[in-house]
């Protein structure tokens, strides 16, 4: 589990993304569609013996759950945590 | 934070305890289920009054992982089944969801009479050029010269294409989209549950284990990637304008949505001019 | 509970059996078919679609004969009473779906006025050869009820009967009418509706929860039916599955779950069954016949006796599941059984199995296309005795 704050000036919300990782069955289709290159997939193995993605840039993280509705073995899904204008949620 | 604190969206619709499901790595019936969880909730209509029904073959099981009332019916046969479970429950929103092996081979007869009718359900066939269950038989969408084992030697029977059948045959919704387009397939999934009559959306997906590797189409991100490069969107095309070739550009887009009157309204005005106060109304419960 | 008055056509009629079936299932509280017309059995169909829309019934011709046998099954598990209604060539395709309805526990009823066969055969004239077809027609092990009305009055009686029994047992009940019975016009008394049971689905008494269980049965073996829509969230499939109605691929669930199937139907048989038997007390021969046959023995019978011979019938109305204690029982006392049927040989080897060598039995056979000559059969009884 990783946050990011994303790119958003105004930061009314950061994106947030989870991977479960032993449910991935390496397809590699968030990697590759996450619009803000987030994501990469791991070198290690998960109990499965695939590669899950893991986060490289938490702070691109959009929340826009486009890994979510690409992972066809729900295994990824982000999502927005809404941000107190004062930077105080931070 | 947990995963317990925010669970993934399509968690409240699937039994999670028949995970994982059977779906290869890179298949794109995953994908179908997302967009359809994601319709689900945009479409904001009760999860109770939704039904899938499905037929035999990969994408027929995902009824078995939907946790609403679900059906997984017979070989071709989801939509004569969906057809009696719409018109005993007209008020519920009855989803075929299945593959098109079974929707428009064995099944492609109940497929052109129900969309006759217009009966008021909605049809989501995930369209992956093969029979992938049995370890990839030529489909009724193969495109020309694709191989399959029991077309060792490259298909040459013509495919369907998919939304200009639909549409001769009578459907009020007619769209295609791919599994790239997820945003786009969502929308006409929320599109089709708020649309009265028999409503028609294609879902083309990667089948690397079977169709793509037999034909050598690479892995299902490569596949993907040709979604993206070689999809070409043209809402209102002429359905005519659709056949799918080997490599071939695919045009996607929404291209039909007009206004029938469904086969139980059809029914009632005629049988209400008919009958006249002989007629006793079948008590549809339907509002619109 | 009691039937709809608004389904009941009260009074004495004189119908053709069709027809009365058409009113018996309106009695039932039929308010959904599919069917698609095939000769001789179209007239059903036609009478409900007159009459289905002055009761608030909807009725679909559908594409073929495929479609029908699963948009009833599709209506049942939306609450409706439903049924099909066709004839042989029709029931062949209906085959995947009633092993879909045994295999569900979908409450519904097949219809099938039998004509001469096999194949398209003898459309317009009677046949008695898809008897076996309706035990065991569609693929795997399974138990069925089969019912077969001898005249238009039990078209309309034992329709109701045989939508009673697909609600209370859960299973698909196969209405075994033929050509001559479909055809023949007779009076036919309709009682008021307070006089006509009415068997309710068994829904179930359980609430919605995660740990709901779709095919839990109850003390007879038969579970009760959720409502769909009503947040039970359950799962139907022709797969072997468990109690919750999941998919589980082993050869013990198999064993669990066909053995109910089986079960249901095999130990309630004595509840099932229904039998007539004329002067049996005292009869050396039993003659054993079903449907429109079982009327032509009642002329043999008669001829028999005025020669003094001891000849008696016993007519399974409940064709499946056989009534084999009885015929064991008979089987113990008489000097020989004589089957005729119109076919080659199907109830008749029930017969001769139950029998089991205590006595010889003869098989009447007879093509289809026109029914026994009650001489014919004298004959034979004739030289069994001889």
């Amino acid at each position: 589990m990783v946050a990011g704050k994303g790119n958003m000036a105004a930061k009314k919300y950061r994106g947030e993304v989870f991977i479960n990782r032993d449910r991935c069955k390496g397809c590699g289709f968030c990697v590759e569609f996450c619009p803000t290159h987030v994501l990469t997939l791991d070198r290690e193995f998960n109990t499965r013996g695939y590669h899950p993605p893991v986060v490289v840039d938490a702070d691109a993280c959009t929340g826009c759950d486009l890994c979510g509705l690409y992972c066809p073995d729900f295994a990824i899904h982000g999502w927005r945590v809404p941000v107190q204008s004062d930077g105080a949620g931070e | 934070m947990s995963q317990g604190e925010h669970r993934n969206p399509v968690e409240s619709f699937l039994r999670m305890d028949r995970m994982p499901h059977i779906w290869c790595p890179g298949c794109g019936i995953g994908i179908v289920v997302n967009c359809f969880v994601r319709a689900l909730l945009k479409s904001k209509i009760d999860v109770d009054s939704v039904s899938v029904v499905s037929g035999i073959g990969c994408t027929g099981r995902i009824a078995g992982y939907f946790k609403v009332d679900s059906f997984h019916t017979t070989h071709g046969r989801p939509i004569p089944f969906a057809t009696g479970l719409k018109t005993a429950r007209p008020d519920m929103n009855i989803v075929v969801l299945s593959g098109e092996g079974d929707l428009i081979a064995i099944g492609g007869n109940h497929f052109i009479h129900a969309a006759r009718r217009n009966v008021d359900i909605k049809v989501i066939c995930v369209n992956n050029f093969t029979y992938a269950m049995t370890g990839g038989q030529v489909g009724p969408t193969a495109p020309l010269h694709s191989i399959a084992t029991t077309a060792p030697y490259g298909s040459h029977e013509r495919p369907f294409n998919l939304p200009f059948l639909a549409e001769s045959s009578g459907a009020t919704y007619v769209a295609r989209w791919t599994t790239y387009h997820v945003r786009q397939l969502t929308k006409a999934m929320v599109d089709v549950l708020n649309k009265p009559g028999f409503c028609f959306v294609e879902a083309i997906a990667p089948c690397p284990t079977i169709y793509q590797r037999r034909n050598r189409m690479g892995d299902g991100l490569e596949m993907m990637r040709f979604y993206r490069e070689h999809s070409r969107i043209a809402n209102g095309a002429d359905t005519r304008s659709l056949d799918i070739e080997m490599g071939g550009e695919i045009v996607v887009g929404k291209f039909i949505d007009r206004d029938r009157p469904t086969y139980l309204e059809a029914m009632d005005e005629e049988l209400s001019k008919r009958l006249g106060n002989r007629y006793v109304p079948y008590p549809t419960g339907v509002k619109r | 509970m009691k039937a709809d008055p608004m389904g009941v056509l009260v009074g004495a009629h004189f119908l053709d059996g069709d027809h009365a079936c058409c009113e018996g299932a309106l009695a039932a509280g039929c308010r959904m078919v599919f069917g698609y017309p095939i000769t001789p059995s179209t007239e059903v169909v036609e009478r409900i679609a007159r009459r289905f829309p002055m009761v608030g019934g909807v009725f679909i011709q559908m594409e073929d004969e495929i479609a029908s046998s699963i948009a009833i099954q599709g209506a049942a598990w939306g609450g409706k009473k439903v049924m099909t209604v066709t004839s042989g060539p029709g029931m062949s395709l209906m085959q995947e779906h009633i092993g879909f309805a045994a295999m569900t526990e979908t409450p519904c009823v097949f219809v099938n006025v039998q004509r001469g066969g096999p194949s398209t055969g003898l459309p317009t004239l009677p046949g008695q050869a898809d008897m076996m077809q309706a035990r065991w027609g569609s693929h795997g092990d399974y138990e069925i009820i089969a019912l077969s009305p001898n005249s238009p009055q039990e078209c309309f009686d034992l329709t109701i009967v045989a939508f009673n029994m697909s609600e209370r047992y859960r299973v698909p009940v196969m209405f075994m009418m033929d050509e001559s019975v479909g055809h023949m016009t007779e009076r036919v008394i309709i009682p008021e509706s307070t006089e006509i049971d009415i068997e309710p689905r068994r829904l179930t008494r359980a609430q919605p929860s995660e740990d709901y269980e779709l095919y839990a049965p109850e003390e007879d073996l038969v579970p009760q039916m959720p409502p769909v829509g009503a947040g039970y969230r359950f799962h139907v499939t022709g797969l072997t599955h468990d109690e919750k109605g999941y998919p589980v691929m082993n050869a013990w669930v198999q064993e669990k779950l066909v053995r109910r199937l089986v079960d249901k139907i095999r130990k309630n048989a004595s509840e099932i069954a229904i039998n007539q038997e004329f002067e049996l007390e005292d009869a050396e021969v039993v003659i054993v016949a079903y449907g429109i046959t079982s009327r032509v023995v009642q002329r043999t019978m008669f001829l028999a006796r005025e020669k003094g011979l001891k000849v008696g019938v016993f007519r399974p109305v409940v064709v499946w599941p056989f009534p084999e204690d009885r015929i064991r029982e008979l089987a113990g006392r008489a000097k020989a059984f004589v089957v005729p049927e119109l076919n080659y040989g199907q109830v008749y080897y029930e017969v001769e199995r139950l029998v089991a060598g205590r006595a010889p039995c003869r098989l009447v056979d007879h093509g289809g296309g026109a029914l026994h000559d009650p001489a014919d059969i004298l004959k034979v009884v004739e030289e069994v005795l001889r």
